[in-house]
């Protein structure tokens, strides 16, 4: 599973941080989502699923094709 | 041609949403109502509606716009006196949001935790110390959000009582517009003093990072700074206060539920989000107006026309939610609604989590035996102010 993020969307509500904090994090200066891997490391498919469900803004977008 | 429903509608049970939700929700989940001065408006109580909605920016949160639905006037009156993002629409909420999310990140939150634990030790030994029977609204909901807040703003501590009394003011539905203007002007000149005082010599706080960060840059004037900390206050204090008394009566009323955290206080977690969704403690701020067409659920909202994206109703939406009008901790509800949903969605969210969780981690670790003083009739709940809650909650262990 491959994730996107469109950062400039993005109103730092930290839910993504919180469910999914191997995956995403925020930035110090303004909170915005900061993705630390694009390929989905193996065992949190689920919690990106939710991270991108949950997210206010619509930022993160999930690609399932080549993964 | 039968009545419309006229907001806000009674509750017939304290715990519980109107009854009108559900059967709107099953039968007529984009519906029409009316509020206080006559006024239609739209309700909207289906769980995909309400997240779609709120997410639309097609809908406008600037209570200016002709057309924005208000619950009271008094009400009214305050939020078009607010000159900040929580009443803006993009792209101008984005750029002053965004001077403040640094504060609320999940890691900020996180390094506030142990200050945050502490304020709750103390306030459970003082509690320990005094002996049953207590109010547990001023022992200890509303006592920490103030502590936290007063820290958080670099305030000194003394003022708690002030701001909580013209926080509270400002947001009753049975002020008149004269009674909430005044509150208002109170809370802005206090808030005007301590900006000067932290113009002059910086602290570590948030509006010390603001002045000199946006301030001194000209990005942000002293006038917005006053306002930013105004919006802190009312809306980060009465709503976290609010969980802590009702979410507490919540669990005293559901003595399975008690138990179940009682025996696992890791369980605090899901507890909040749990608590969060079955009160749902902000029931109409998430109401906007539109500002083009647009098609929900077989119905065409006009510009200019009002809505109220009812949360309470959504997180009890039996579709997302299995048995909704059952408290059940153990219950994954993180995608609840009661932050509210869209680039309005609660800055404040991780730093409530995190004091709530602690909270009730901790009272019922220390004190598991708390429960109900009073008969549940004699509870008197606050149903007239935009954070729905408990006047007082006298407990006993
Ligand atoms: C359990 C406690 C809380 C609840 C239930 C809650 C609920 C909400 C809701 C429903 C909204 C959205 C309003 C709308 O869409 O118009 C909101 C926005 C907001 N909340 Fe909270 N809140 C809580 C705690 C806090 C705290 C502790 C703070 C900060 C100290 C805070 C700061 C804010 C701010 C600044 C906004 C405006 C966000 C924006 O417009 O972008 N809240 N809150």
């Amino acid at each position: 599973m491959r994730v996107r993020v469109d950062a400039g969307k993005c109103v730092g509500a930290g839910s993504c941080a919180l469910v999914a904090p191997d995956v995403f994090d925020q930035d110090d200066d303004d909170g915005t989502v900061i993705l630390l891997h694009e390929a989905v490391p193996a065992g949190h498919e689920d919690q990106v699923r939710e991270a991108a469900a949950i997210c206010p803004a619509g930022v993160i977008a999930l690609n399932h094709t080549g993964g | 041609m039968s009545a419309l429903p006229r907001l806000p509608l009674d509750r017939e049970c304290p715990m519980h949403p109107p009854k009108t939700y559900a059967r709107l929700q099953a039968n007529e989940p984009v519906a029409r109502a009316e509020v206080y001065n006559g006024d239609k408006v739209w309700l909207i109580t289906k769980y995909e509606y309400v997240k779609a909605l709120l997410g639309d920016e097609r809908f406008s949160a600037v209570p200016s716009m002709p057309g924005y639905p208000q619950l009271s006037a008094g009400v009214g009156a305050a939020a078009l006196e607010e000159r900040t993002f929580l009443r803006m629409d993009n792209p101008d909420h984005d750029h002053y949001r965004k001077m403040l999310t640094r504060e609320f990140t999940v890691k900020a939150v996180q390094r506030l935790s142990p200050r945050v634990q502490q304020m709750i030790d103390g306030l459970i030994d003082d509690m320990l110390t005094k002996g049953p029977p207590l109010d547990l609204v001023p022992a200890l909901g509303l006592a920490l959000p103030s502590m936290v807040i007063t820290l958080l703003l670099g305030a000194p501590e003394e003022d708690h009582a002030f701001v909580q009394d013209r926080a509270s003011a400002r947001i009753n539905f049975n002020a008149t517009p004269e009674q909430t203007r005044a509150a208002t002007r109170d809370l802005l000149g206090y808030l005007e003093k301590l900006v000067t005082e932290k113009e002059n010599e910086p602290g570590d706080d948030i509006l010390s990072r603001l002045i000199v960060t946006y301030g001194r840059t000209g990005a942000l004037s002293h006038e917005e700074i006053v306002h930013m900390g105004r919006l802190l206050i009312s809306a980060g204090h009465e709503t976290t206060s609010s969980m802590i008394s009702l979410g507490t009566l919540a669990l005293l009323e559901n003595p399975g539920q008690q138990a179940a955290l009682v025996g696992d206080p890791s369980l605090a977690d899901r507890a909040v989000e749990e608590l969060l969704r079955y009160l749902t403690i902000i029931p109409f701020s998430t109401r906007r107006v539109a500002t083009a067409e647009v098609e929900i659920g077989g119905h065409t909202i006009r510009p200019g026309e009002g809505v109220f994206m009812l949360t309470p109703a959504a997180n009890r939406d039996p579709e997302h939610f299995p048995e909704p009008d059952r408290l059940d901790i153990t219950r994954d509800a993180r995608h609840h609604l009661a932050f509210g949903y869209g680039v309005h969605q609660c800055l404040g969210q991780q730093l409530a989590r995190m004091e709530l969780q602690a909270v009730f981690a901790t009272l019922f670790t220390r004190i598991p035996t708390l429960r109900l003083a009073v008969p549940m009739a004699e509870v008197s709940f606050r149903d007239d102010s935009v954070t729905y809650g408990v006047r007082a909650l006298p407990v006993t262990w």
